[in-house]
């Protein structure tokens, strides 16, 4: 007898030893595959190399109780709640916002009456980015890609007629999270609604912007303050907020693979946790809030794989690492998002059927809440019917294909096993080499995912241009003289002018000392490591001080960040 | 006729921070033999234009995914017209076909959208900026 261990590939078996040399010699007859697609057979989308077929072997040193166990059992590969999607489905949250507060308030009350569970909030570039909507900085970018919001008075505004206490709310802002955070709040508690009731996420991922997305303010090490002061004040007075969404999305959208996506995110997190622990904090206090958002793009195997190692690695590093000791903070909760970056602008219908796959991968990762994205989203922001389309897709997997009823119906498939682990193993080869660095605001400064990211990506496009990988309509299966012909979302340049008029308005209708003296109380705070920001972001957002005068209060003490590029 | 390589500027204008397309032009005009100066990110249309025309640029490549291209694009053409006006202007993006057409009438000499193949750009580039060179040269 052959000593194994408890693996998937537990006991030998000579029939299919015989059985495994007749498929190798059967195999090695094969004639390779010509045509488009043919030079990426045995690799996934980022280049993880693939066999042919997968067997016992390829599983033999993984141990049935450290590495899978049951749902809702550490290390939570096979998922976090013992019975899947079949005591809770995920949440159906389709992310939206464009130009002013009052035409976004109307995309959600449509939005939830649909039937969507949760809003998420898309704000426009200049809200992102700290500035207010008559800046000069704005200029032609206000209300485009999201909405505008620049005080109290259009936060308001937005959640005019939703119960603040009944829904909750994700709201994907990074730079000036904080200060979101506060005018939500301060929203609320307008209406009656108290803060300890409030239900959301703030997305406040500040190191992926470094890292991909671009949209900081302060430099790396003042902004984790911020963040932690956040993080800090949540997890005391908001018991029902997800203090954080530590993100891949956009780190996969800026051109990774996916082993670098969840290397990168988990690092993320690992160092938000650390700062947290650095400041005071006991993990089990602050870790159960901790969120996490993902990409899923084509590589449907991929990216299930990536989605278990993700709970994985992050079971084993919270509880062995950072010593937490209550169970919920060993679990990896997360959101996902469809791949943007798959979608094409050539045959655009085409990208109804790719968000259906993503949305399925996504799906049989185990992920607790989706977004579908919509079809016409390379082009424009979506239409109202684009975006129907998308949230139907999403109820026809619930409720049509029955891949819900049974929990991880992947886990101990040979192929999904191996990829899984393949994912652990480059993501903790990544987790070594940022640590030579001396950590990941290190490895920011001295731009080493900046450079794995656009290595990557500029190799993905290789491989389009060479035909290596195919792309529907796009490399291969043109139509000639192909139009695209779809009604597109018009964002006009009057609502810019009406949104900095607006702007203009709050400013000269309200208290000038007060706005003042809130100002200042928070400029002398963030020079006092010691005095949390939050309450006084609070006093300045309900002295009606707009976004870009609080972010200019801040930036007189912290200063602004500028990268230096590297492509 | 000088044998220095083609020189293009890729730019990134206004609050836009989407990098990827920008970063896989600049590799691949680079790749192609061309010297490739990246603006990094937030420039305005006067910092791209006056970056061009310190540089002694053949062509400008400005990428735009936030929205803002019927702002922005026409700024760096009225610069250009106010500066040096034969450096030639093209750029990419999250653009709808109807704003390219327009944008093309504008004086943008060609607009790339996502999954146009990186050889046309190349080409483009090639082709314009070196008969810009040839003329000027």
């Amino acid at each position: 007898m052959i000593e194994r261990p408890s693996g998937l590939g537990a006991q030998a078996n000579p029939e299919f030893e015989e059985q495994k040399q007749r498929w190798d010699r059967a195999s090695a007859k094969g004639k390779s595959r010509k045509g488009p697609g043919s030079g990426a057979v045995d690799r996934t989308i980022s280049d993880v190399p693939l066999k042919t077929v997968y067997g016992p072997e390829d599983v033999a040193h993984l141990d049935l109780a450290r590495d899978l166990a049951w749902p809702g059992e550490f290390p939570y590969t096979r998922g976090i709640h013992p019975n899947g999607y079949r005591d809770r489905l995920w949440t159906m949250r389709q992310f939206a916002g464009f130009g002013t507060a009052k035409q976004t308030n109307e995309r959600y009350h449509f939005l939830l009456e649909q039937g969507q569970h949760g809003l998420s909030v898309a704000f426009d570039m200049p809200t992102l980015m700290g500035y207010d909507s008559d800046a000069p900085q704005a200029l032609g970018e206000v209300g485009k890609c999201g909405v505008a919001i620049d005080s109290l008075a259009d936060m308001e505004v937005l959640f005019d007629g939703i119960d603040m206490g009944d829904i909750t709310t994700s709201m994907t802002i990074n730079g000036p999270a904080a200060i979101a955070v506060a005018q939500y709040i301060a929203a609320a508690e307008k209406k009656g609604i108290p803060r300890a009731k409030l239900g959301g996420t703030i997305q406040a991922d500040i190191l992926k912007e470094y890292i991909a997305q671009k949209e900081w303010i302060f430099p790396p090490r003042p902004h984790m303050r911020v963040i932690v002061d956040m993080i800090q004040f949540c997890t005391r007075e908001m018991p029902k907020w997800n203090t954080i969404s530590i993100s891949g999305y956009h780190i996969r959208e800026a051109g990774s693979t996916a082993a670098q996506e969840l290397a990168f995110t988990l690092a993320d997190g690992f160092a938000y946790v650390e700062a947290c622990v650095e400041a005071g904090m006991d993990v089990d206090a602050f870790a159960p809030r901790l969120s996490y958002f993902f990409n899923s793009h084509v590589d449907f195997f991929e990216e299930i794989a990536k989605f278990r190692a993700a709970r994985r690695i992050y079971a084993r590093h919270m509880r062995d690492r950072f010593g937490a000791k209550n169970p919920k903070s060993w679990q990896l909760r997360f959101h996902t998002q469809t791949a943007g970056c798959s979608a094409t602008a050539q045959q655009p219908e085409n990208n109804i059927v790719r968000v259906a796959f993503e949305a399925m991968a996504a799906v049989l990762g185990g992920t607790q809440s989706l977004h579908t994205n919509s079809m016409d989203e390379v082009l424009a922001l979506p239409t109202e019917k684009s975006v129907e389309i998308a949230l139907r897709t999403q109820q026809v997997l619930a409720y049509e294909t029955n891949v819900t009823n049974v929990v991880d119906p992947l886990g101990g498939s040979y192929y999904v096993e191996a990829l899984t682990d393949e994912m652990e193993r480059q993501a903790e080869a990544y987790f070594t080499q940022i640590a030579e660095y001396g950590g990941v605001v290190e490895a920011i400064e001295a731009g080493f995912f900046q450079k794995e990211i656009a290595e990557a990506s500029y190799r993905y496009q290789r491989s389009i241009e060479s035909k290596d990988r195919v792309i529907v309509g796009v490399n291969a299966f043109v139509r000639d003289g192909e139009q695209v012909a779809m009604d597109l979302l018009k964002i006009t340049q009057e609502m810019e002018r009406e949104q900095a008029r607006s702007v203009q308005a709050v400013r000269e209708n309200r208290d000038g000392a007060a706005v003042q003296r809130t100002l200042e109380r928070l400029q002398v705070a963030c020079r006092d490591p010691k005095d949390n920001l939050m309450p006084h972001l609070i006093d300045c957002v309900n002295a009606y001080c707009t976004e870009g005068e609080i972010v200019e209060a801040m930036v007189t003490v912290y200063g602004r960040y500028t990268e230096r590029s590297v492509f | 006729m000088s044998k220095r390589p083609l020189r293009i500027v890729i730019a990134k204008a206004g609050l836009d921070g989407h990098d990827r397309g920008a970063k896989v032009i600049a590799r691949a005009l680079r790749d192609a033999g061309m010297e490739v100066i990246y603006t990094g990110l937030f420039q305005s249309p006067e910092q791209i234009v006056r970056t061009a025309i310190q540089e002694d640029a053949d062509g400008i490549g400005l990428s735009i995914l936030s929205g803002a291209h019927m702002t922005l694009f026409p700024l760096v053409v009225d610069q250009l017209k106010a500066q040096d006006g034969d450096i030639v202007f093209f750029g990419g993006g999250t653009i709808p076909p109807e704003d390219a057409a327009a944008l093309k009438k504008a004086g943008v000499r060609a607009i790339f959208t996502p999954g146009a193949p990186l050889a046309e750009i190349v080409d483009f580039v090639e082709r314009e900026c070196g008969r810009r060179r040839e003329l000027v040269g």
